[in-house]
């Protein structure tokens, strides 16, 4: 039974194991094994972790956790870091996502990315990020944890960036890269405080630290600085604006990167050191702003984008919102079950898309497509029920009831109301970009022909998370549909408990009421705007407040001007770099000595003798009368 | 048997030195120059001889050995050179060499 | 026989100045050998009798002998003669011979001290320098014999004559 948990590092290490193996002798092995070894270990790898959960609900580990410490990473004085993993329930709903939609995107991509030249090199980059990735959610101190961060973050900016022979797609990455930066420092000077004030780095001695001492200006700080940390990566207001540039890259990648399992690291991190935000209240409750500002302002941006991939993109920023906001009002379990289902469907949502895509001969603008509904059958049904799922239609889809367990708890926490409101907003708006995007994609006349169709790879996967999108929602039923939670008795063995179970069932019945109208809403309005052909028009970005609104808000136009530019016309002003004057001076000076004592090489042999006589000289001039 | 004081041998070593120096210096034929140069290694040979014959030990005349010794090896390999750099420059005159200043 | 020092010495630093003043080769060869005789003598004087013989035979038989050779190889002719006065008249003196007299002076400071150091009371005969060649200094014979295979592959190696230029080359 021991060598089964012991064979916890080979989670992580199977993706690594075939990153390395393509990346050394990638050029050397055939499409065909490729596709085996970057499919297969992360198929192991999910096997494993499956095994892992069910050995978790069967034979719970003591401490509720699988730990196995690996090998001593760091050692200095005090200092002291061990590689080592922790699998909690927590990680284990990050791990079970990773790996499977992981592998499903694995096989998606052989399909996907079947004609692409640099088809090993993309496997390679795919299994090292889901290698970082579970190095991230099963690290179980800060560094390990900091160390799958970066990873994560390099190999988004390598597959954003995959197709760099376009300098917008090397851009794109850049700008991801720098703006995810920002927060990593900030993570990073927060990681520094916690050691600097608590001593240690270790996730579980710093939590039962932190619970201890209790509320302090050092657990303030941390906290707001690990929230800059997790605004970054998850693209939060306000450094949002590389996600939907993030597009650029391969639409697997978008669906596992930029989707389902990086851009929620965020949300992992808040969940993972909840005492902190706890403990911080301000802080928290800083966490539930940020997140009903991004829904909303990215709901709105997603209402006005022409290309398929930056809707999905607005709308995955708008779906993190709904975490954080669910995080900030202390309804720990329901974001992470809001994550779940949001990998699944918005992964669905991605790969579908892609699907589109490539029949539609890499076309990303909605415009140019319509009436896909016939010819595209199986991509139409499932897309529709990611779709559903995302604009939380009532009953049968996953997205309602993580959705409205966010909701209902932010509406009964302190100081709720007016972002429960925000919350509904959000979720009329949801509906509304999700149904323009179907009707305009799906309805209509077909403007562009079909090259090609679904293969197996692709449609399996497929369907199968069309299959999660609407399963997986029951496993956490509300109280009044039968009061059923698996999902978050499962995670409560890790994330503190809800508040919100003494509420009275009427109440949660009107609350569901009013969000079920606000969707259906959100979906008639869309129709009655784009679902009939006579009224859709590609000329909505003419007007000021479409284009505002395609331009992401302006956010880019600010920084652009606040940040980007000041910071080049300075760069440009010390072109001659001014610090740089002073060695340059001392490197000529010491040339010009250098190349007034080479005169004295003269080549004649009597003026050595001569400096050598007057060395001696000067020499015995010294031993006598020194 | 001659009782001499010791600096007037060290002396006439210095002297021998000294002028072998000057011959160097002033000396522009590489021939000469050498010539110089087994002055002065004479020179200190016979300061090593004075001051083994100051206290009555063999080990002065073992370093005069090696000198000699030396300056045989010196005298074969900078005869060879002589000649060859005869061949290249067609003159004995050193400053004809100064292709290496700086 | 205190004076047989004095006089050889003299003859010595006269036989020197004289070898580095001659423009003419030959006759600067002469003067040196004479030189080293003189010195030969000095260290026979002192005590050394073995080392008066080998400074007679190596120095100024043959390393003199091997300055002849390539004398006659040079073919040095009354041109250069001609030439060395030029060289080695007028102000070229001037600076090496102020050099030269600082250095001497600052050696005499140092070796002038107790005149009751009296060298030479006693004989080191070959024996004694032998012995202690094939004791306590055996290395110093390694070294020796190294350093003279040193020397000969170098002299052989560079008087060789150089091979005829092929055509094409530089």
């Amino acid at each position: 039974m021991n060598f089964v948990n012991s064979l916890l590092w080979t989670i992580p290490a199977l993706p690594l194991a075939g990153f390395i193996t393509l990346a050394l002798f990638g050029d050397r092995i055939a499409r065909r094994s490729v596709s085996r070894i970057a499919v297969g270990t992360v198929s192991l790898s999910a096997l494993l972790a499956l095994v892992f959960a069910f050995r978790f609900v069967t034979a719970p580990p003591e401490g509720q956790a699988f730990q196995q410490a690996l090998w001593s990473w760091i050692h200095v004085g005090s200092f002291s870091v061990d590689a080592a993993l922790r699998l909690d329930s927590l990680s284990m709903v990050m791990v079970l996502v990773v790996t499977v939609i992981g592998a499903l995107i694995h096989l998606y991509s052989t399909e996907y990315m079947a004609d692409d030249e640099s088809y090993t090199r993309f496997f390679a980059y795919l299994n090292l990020f889901v290698a970082a990735m579970l190095t991230l959610v099963l690290a179980d101190n800060l560094l390990f944890l900091f160390l799958g961060w970066e990873g994560v973050g390099l190999c988004s900016f390598l597959l954003i960036g995959f197709w760099y022979e376009d300098p917008k797609n090397g851009r794109a990455a850049a700008k991801a890269f720098l703006v995810t930066r920002i927060g990593d420092v900030f993570m990073l000077i927060g990681m520094l405080l916690l050691f600097w004030h608590f001593g240690t780095l270790h996730i579980q001695t710093l939590l039962g630290a932190v619970n201890t001492e209790g509320h302090s200006w050092h657990l303030t700080l941390a906290a707001l600085l690990l929230l800059g940390g997790a605004i970054g990566k998850s693209g939060q207001v306000p450094l949002q604006v590389w996600l939907p540039d993030a597009m650029a890259g391969p639409t697997p990648v978008s669906a596992l990167i930029h989707a389902a399992t990086m851009v929620t690291a965020g949300v992992y991190l808040i969940a993972r050191m909840n005492p902190i935000f706890i403990h911080a209240p301000g802080i928290q409750h800083l966490v539930a702003v940020i997140g009903a500002v991004t829904l909303l302002i990215a709901g709105l941006c997603a209402l006005a984008q022409r290309d398929i991939k930056r809707v999905l993109a607005y709308s995955t920023v708008s779906q993190i919102g709904y975490m954080f906001l669910a995080l900030g009002a202390g309804a720990w379990s329901a974001a992470m079950f809001h994550f779940f289902t949001h990998a699944i469907f918005k992964a669905l949502l991605f790969m579908a898309a892609g699907a589109i895509i490539v029949a539609l001969h890499h076309e990303q603008d909605m415009f140019k497509m319509g009436g896909l509904r016939r010819r595209m059958p199986l991509v139409f049904w499932t897309y529709l029920i990611g779709s559903l799922s995302l604009a939380a239609l009532p009953l049968v889809t996953a997205g309602f009831y993580s959705k409205d367990k966010i909701l209902f708890e932010v509406f009964t926490s302190e100081h709720g109301k007016l972002l429960w409101a925000v919350g509904v907003a959000g979720a009329f708006i949801t509906a509304l970009y999700t149904f323009r995007m179907n009707f305009l994609v799906f309805f209509g006349t077909q403007k562009s022909e079909i090259h090609k169709g679904t293969g197996l790879a692709m449609a399996l996967p497929l369907m199968l998370l069309a299959a999660g999108a609407t399963v997986v929602g029951f496993f956490e039923l509300p109280a009044v549909f039968g009061h059923f939670t698996l999902f978050s008795s499962f995670i409560e063995h890790t994330l503190p408990g809800t508040h919100g179970d003494h509420a009275s069932h009427s109440l949660e019945l009107m609350l569901m009421a009013v969000s079920t109208a606000a969707v259906f809403a959100g979906i008639a309005v869309a129709y009655f705007i784009w679902g009939s052909a006579a009224k859709k028009s590609s000329d909505v970005t003419k007007r000021p407040l479409s284009r505002l609104l395609a331009s992401g808000m302006g956010f880019d136009w600010l920084y652009e001007r606040a940040i980007v530019s000041p910071y080049s016309a300075g760069a440009r002003a010390n072109a001659a770099d001014a610090v740089n004057a002073l060695y340059t001076a001392l490197v000529s000076g010491i040339e010009a000595i250098a190349f007034s004592l080479a005169r004295t090489q003269s080549g004649r042999l009597r003026w050595y003798m001569a400096a050598i006589a007057f060395g001696a000289v000067v020499g015995i001039l010294l031993v006598v009368y020194a | 048997m001659a009782v001499i004081p010791v600096e007037h041998g060290l002396m006439l070593a210095t002297v021998l030195f000294s002028i072998g120096l000057l011959g160097l210096l002033v000396r522009r034929n590489i021939l000469y120059m050498l010539m110089s140069v087994e002055i002065m290694l004479n020179a200190a040979g016979l300061a090593f001889i004075v001051a083994g014959a100051r206290w009555s030990q063999p080990d002065g005349q073992i370093m005069f050995m090696i000198i000699l010794t030396m300056a045989a090896a010196e005298v074969a390999v900078a005869l060879a050179l002589v000649l060859r750099f005869y061949r290249q420059f067609q003159t004995l005159d050193t400053d004809a060499a100064n292709t290496m200043r700086g | 026989m205190n004076y047989v020092f004095y006089i050889a010495a003299a003859v010595a630093v006269f036989s020197t100045l004289m070898a580095i003043t001659r423009a003419n080769a030959v006759h600067a060869l002469l003067y040196m050998i004479t030189s080293l005789l003189s010195s030969s003598l000095i260290f026979f004087v002192l005590g050394a009798p073995y080392i008066a013989a080998l400074q007679a035979i190596v120095y100024a038989g043959a390393i003199m002998v091997l300055f002849v050779f390539i004398i006659m190889m040079l073919n040095q002719g009354p041109a250069s003669t001609e030439q060395e006065r030029v060289w080695i008249s007028g102000k070229t003196w001037v600076g090496p011979t102020m050099l030269c007299a600082v250095l001497l002076a600052e050696l005499i400071w140092i070796v002038r001290g107790d005149p009751a150091w009296l060298p030479g009371k006693t004989i080191i005969h070959p024996k004694d320098v032998s012995k202690a060649l094939y004791g306590p200094y055996i290395l110093v014979i390694e070294l020796a014999s190294m350093l003279l295979t040193a020397g000969l592959v170098g002299a052989y190696h560079l008087g060789r004559r150089e091979p005829e230029r092929r055509e094409g080359e530089s």
